[in-house]
């Protein structure tokens, strides 16, 4: 009769291996996330940006057409559709249509020379305001100056092509959830580089696979989703939270080491702001990392490090004894 | 005087030796990885990825292989664990190596005909065999196939604690790798056994 079966015997203790793991890695992890922002005001601008949103809210639209007397239901450009629900969780919420728009567009039909005036850029009204000095919006202006993207297209590439000012909403400084931030990132970039009809505004460039391009990357999918282009194709800026300095192609990070070593890349910037929690001396390395994934060769657990460090120099170290004391023993012997 | 059992057959002597280099190639290739640093690379990084993708593939056929031919050449039953007094035979194994091997005493549970292994060897090799490599190849695959694992576990993320348990059993497999090495050492010559584990005959009192 068997009294210690080994598949009965070891198979709980294997199962209860995993459960044991996951407890003591919640005490090892360290790491907040931002709170995010919750204000639901009601802008008081509400009514009067109703006159816009009434046509520009939808895709589609009703006036009255005087010359025939008859009321015609039109579609909107899809460029020029504004949703409420994105403009007023937006940064620019509390804003009137026409601190950025003419006042003439109160007017229907709208005068046609007024499509031809500039918008304003981020600088012009954020650029030398000390309410705004943190996110150093000159500094910004200056590595865009650089980027790939104005040096290629100059002042056809503006601000706007990225922030859209009637939905963009500062990301990862609020973010609670990073993989959304992350996501979010993406869009941006993926808004042209991976809908054509956008990308060939600028360039005349062939259609872009960008699965193909990036084939060489381990885990494609979980880059894409676990990190941001910027992370690879921006050059860092130290006194920047975000990258703006976008770099051509064959400038962009290759070398895995980059992001996947003790000084990981990650922690400069996607990991940045969270990243006064790094560090923490009886955790994980990069902790601030494990609130989202795990990056072989970033976040390393000092204490499985020292505890393999210890556990192998004692094997060793009996090694060694049980040698010395077999060669001293069956000489006597 | 000096016996031979043959115990190694060429099959057992061909998986060990992939087993052997393959687990060789995926610890070099996993520290190297898990240690990376941009300066002083044991491997460099995308080398180091594929050299353990590729040696993982070909251990986790190897060690199929390992089941059904354990099976039906029934080498299986050594590692079957039937006696009554395992414990007690485990601390007397244990007694052996650490004071009566000293002393010329003989061993408590020689290598025979029926018995190829001791018990600790026995319970050693059931554990990495049968406990170890199936969750280190579990984990391992989950990490070729990320999209198949849990993304969120308790708050924690699912391939963080997958990949913490793949560390953990590799460094489990070396440390045994080491340890087996030194007790390989312990034939009746330093260097039968792995004359044994080449030629198949293992020599016996």
């Amino acid at each position: 009769m068997r009294i210690f079966h080994w598949r009965r015997g070891l198979l709980p203790i294997f199962a209860l291996f995993p459960v044991i793991l996951m407890f003591m890695s919640g005490f090892f992890l360290a790491g907040q996330e931002p709170a995010g922002d919750k204000t639901e005001a009601k802008s008081q601008f509400f009514d009067q940006n109703e006159k816009c949103f009434r046509c520009h809210g939808s895709s589609k639209y009703t006036y009255y057409n005087k010359v025939n007397d008859k009321e015609v239901t039109a579609m909107m450009c899809d460029n020029r559709v504004m949703r409420r629900d994105e403009f007023y969780a937006a940064n620019h919420k509390s804003f009137a249509c026409f601190d950025c728009h003419a006042a003439e567009y109160d007017t229907f039909p709208h005068p046609g020379e007024l499509r031809m005036e500039n918008p304003y850029n981020c600088i012009d009204c954020h650029g030398n305001d000390e309410q705004y000095t943190k996110y150093q919006f000159e500094e910004i202006e200056k590595e865009f100056q650089q980027s790939t993207h104005y040096t290629a297209n100059g002042d056809a590439f503006n601000c706007w092509k990225c922030h859209n000012p009637h939905s963009y909403k500062i990301n990862i400084r609020n973010s609670e959830n990073i993989t959304r931030a992350i996501s979010y990132d993406n869009h941006i970039c993926l808004n042209c580089h991976s809908v054509f009809e956008r990308f060939q505004l600028l360039t005349d460039r062939k259609e872009i696979n960008l699965l193909q391009k990036h084939e060489w990357l381990p885990n494609q999918a979980l880059h894409f989703s676990q990190v941001r282009c910027i992370e690879c194709h921006a050059r860092l800026n130290d006194s920047l939270l975000v990258a703006h300095r976008i770099m051509p192609k064959d400038k962009a990070v290759k070398r895995c080491v980059e992001c996947h070593s003790q000084n990981s890349l990650l922690m400069s910037s996607l990991y940045k702001y969270q990243a006064k929690e790094n560090r923490t001396q009886a955790g994980f390395l990069n902790a601030i990392i494990l609130n989202n994934a795990f990056v072989i060769g970033a976040n390393r657990n000092i204490l499985l490090n020292k505890i393999s460090i210890v556990v192998f120099s004692i094997t060793l170290g009996l090694i060694l004894i049980h040698l010395i004391l077999s060669r001293i023993y069956k000489k006597r012997v | 005087m000096v016996e031979k059992v043959y115990h190694y057959p060429l099959w057992i002597r061909l998986w060990h030796l992939a087993n052997a280099l393959l687990c060789l190639a995926l610890i070099i290739s996993g520290v190297s990885m898990q240690f990376s640093e941009p300066d002083r690379p044991l491997i460099r990084f995308d080398l180091a990825v594929t050299m353990h993708n590729i040696s993982a593939i070909l251990l986790s056929i190897n060690y199929l292989f390992f089941l059904v031919a354990n099976r039906f050449s029934g080498n299986h039953k050594h590692y079957r664990i039937s006696e009554k007094n395992y414990i007690g035979m485990l601390l007397k194994q244990f007694r052996y190596y650490t004071v009566e091997i000293f002393n010329g005493g003989k061993a408590s549970f020689p290598v025979s005909a029926d018995r190829k292994f001791n018990p600790l060897q026995q319970f050693s090799y059931i554990i990495i065999m049968y406990g170890c490599l199936p969750l280190i190849f579990v984990t391992g695959w989950a990490m070729l196939f990320p999209e198949i694992i849990i993304q969120d576990v308790f708050g924690i993320s699912g391939l963080f604690i997958t990949d913490l348990l793949h560390i953990i059993t590799g460094f489990t497999v070396s440390f045994f790798l080491i340890v087996h090495i030194y007790f390989c050492t312990m034939g009746i010559k330093p260097s039968s056994l792995f004359k044994g584990m080449i030629n198949g005959w293992v020599e016996v009192h």
